[in-house]
């Protein structure tokens, strides 16, 4: 319809505003993708660790995207390069911008030097989820996981992002959110590996998600050197 | 007395909760990415979608019944007035526009200036048949048949071939009557 209120056209993409990123979508909307996402991928794959490895792709190409997005916007495109300063910046600024608020914690390992865990109660993408028995060890954070593993490293080296909880001695069990994750660590010049679990917590219903970042031996060596 | 239906989306979308629109975006992105590098095929790609959309579309009518309260629709026009103003704003934050309607009332079109799932996207030349947004059609479809309409959506205009909206012409094919699973005499 010509008229009043043409909208502006921008010959290239890139040349459009970028948004303030306020605009918002209902829950349920990014809920039925998402387990769209999860059941077209099912169709998809043979075993849980294919599926899961899916899941952590597609997250990986949302993190990678939020991360450029986020260090243009938030940050005025400058990037961390101290560890604490990027686990800071997944757990609060990467968290409040996907999930509307800071993750519920932050900590790290006491086994090991190279492990941290982000820990959140009730995991956006596990909120509609529930995994059968026979899926086992499987969790959706591995979505999540993927988007900070981006954030944190390059696809070089071991990725290990053990999604650890601390309460539980259970194995726990895998998340899909943990793909996203993976994909701001990875563009940021972390390399980490990152996996999702399950723990179980008293009191609490549903068992909540812990991520596991496990760096790469270059993040340490590089962190020391810079004292 | 039942409360009132509303002839808005705004004070719904307002109630439901809400996420970030971008996670939105890029996971629907991401999808699609996934998509042609399984199927490789435009056309497939398409399908997919437009399944995928389908069964989405219905289980949303289900949500979309049960948050808005609207009495049933007399026609096919206020269906259309209710998915444009009342469904898109619930689910997608944006309201449509419904124009171009035909003489018998069966067919009209949906037209949405801003779409949050196009944020950030430009289609590559390899990828020009691609209806980006083909998932709506598929929830459009499959909400309208769980309500016994029978239609078929397609695209009449889409910004990322370089128009400037998004038009989605739905036509109803026909209504189907409800059938009773169980009979009444048992």
């Amino acid at each position: 319809m010509i008229g009043a209120g043409k909208i502006k056209q921008y010959a290239n993409v890139l040349d459009k505003p970028l948004s303030r990123g306020r605009q918002e979508v209902s829950l349920s909307a990014f809920a039925f993708l998402f387990s769209e996402l999860v059941q077209y991928n099912q169709t998809r794959v043979d075993n849980i660790a294919e599926l899961e490895r899916r899941l952590e792709d597609a997250g990986y190409a949302v993190g990678a995207r939020v991360l450029e997005l986020l260090c243009h916007r938030e940050k005025g495109n400058r990037r961390e390069t101290r560890l604490l300063g990027i686990l800071s910046f997944v757990h609060s600024t990467v968290w409040k911008v996907l999930f509307g608020k800071v993750a519920d914690s932050l900590e790290k390992g006491t086994e090991h030097e190279d492990e941290y865990m982000i820990s959140e109660k009730e995991l956006l993408v596990n909120r509609f989820i529930s995994i059968p028995k026979d899926m086992g060890t499987f969790n959706c954070g591995a979505f999540v996981a993927g988007i900070v593993k981006v954030r944190m490293g390059y696809d070089l080296a071991v990725f290990h992002w053990l999604f650890v909880t601390s309460i539980s001695s259970n194995w726990p069990k895998l998340n899909k959110l943990l793909f996203l994750e993976k994909g701001v660590l990875d563009g940021a010049g972390f390399p980490a590996v990152v996996t999702a679990h399950f723990v179980p917590v008293e009191g609490q219903h549903r068992p909540r998600t812990t991520i596991l970042i496990k760096f790469a031996e270059e993040v340490l060596q590089r962190e020391a050197r810079l004292g | 007395m039942a409360p009132l239906a509303p002839k808005t989306g705004d004070p719904l979308f307002a109630n439901v909760e809400r996420v970030n629109a971008e996670l939105f975006t890029l996971t629907y992105g991401a999808i699609v990415r996934q998509l042609l590098a399984d199927l490789e095929e435009v056309e497939e790609v398409n399908k997919q979608l437009d399944l995928m959309g389908y069964n989405i579309g219905v289980r949303l009518i289900d949500e979309f019944l049960a948050k808005s309260n609207v009495s049933r629709c007399v026609d096919f026009k206020e269906t259309a007035d209710i998915i444009a103003k009342v469904g898109f704003k619930m689910f997608l934050g944006v309201t449509a526009t419904v124009t171009n309607w035909n003489a018998e009332g069966t067919t009209c079109s949906l037209v949405l200036e801003d779409n949050p799932l196009v944020d950030f996207v430009e289609l590559p030349d390899t990828c020009q048949g691609l209806h980006y947004c083909n998932i709506l059609s598929g929830v459009l479809r499959g909400a309208l048949e769980m309500v016994s309409m029978k239609t078929e959506i397609t695209w009449v205009r889409d910004m990322l071939h370089g128009d400037d909206a998004y038009e989605l012409q739905a036509k109803l094919v026909k209504q189907v009557p409800e059938e009773y699973p169980y009979k009444d005499d048992d």
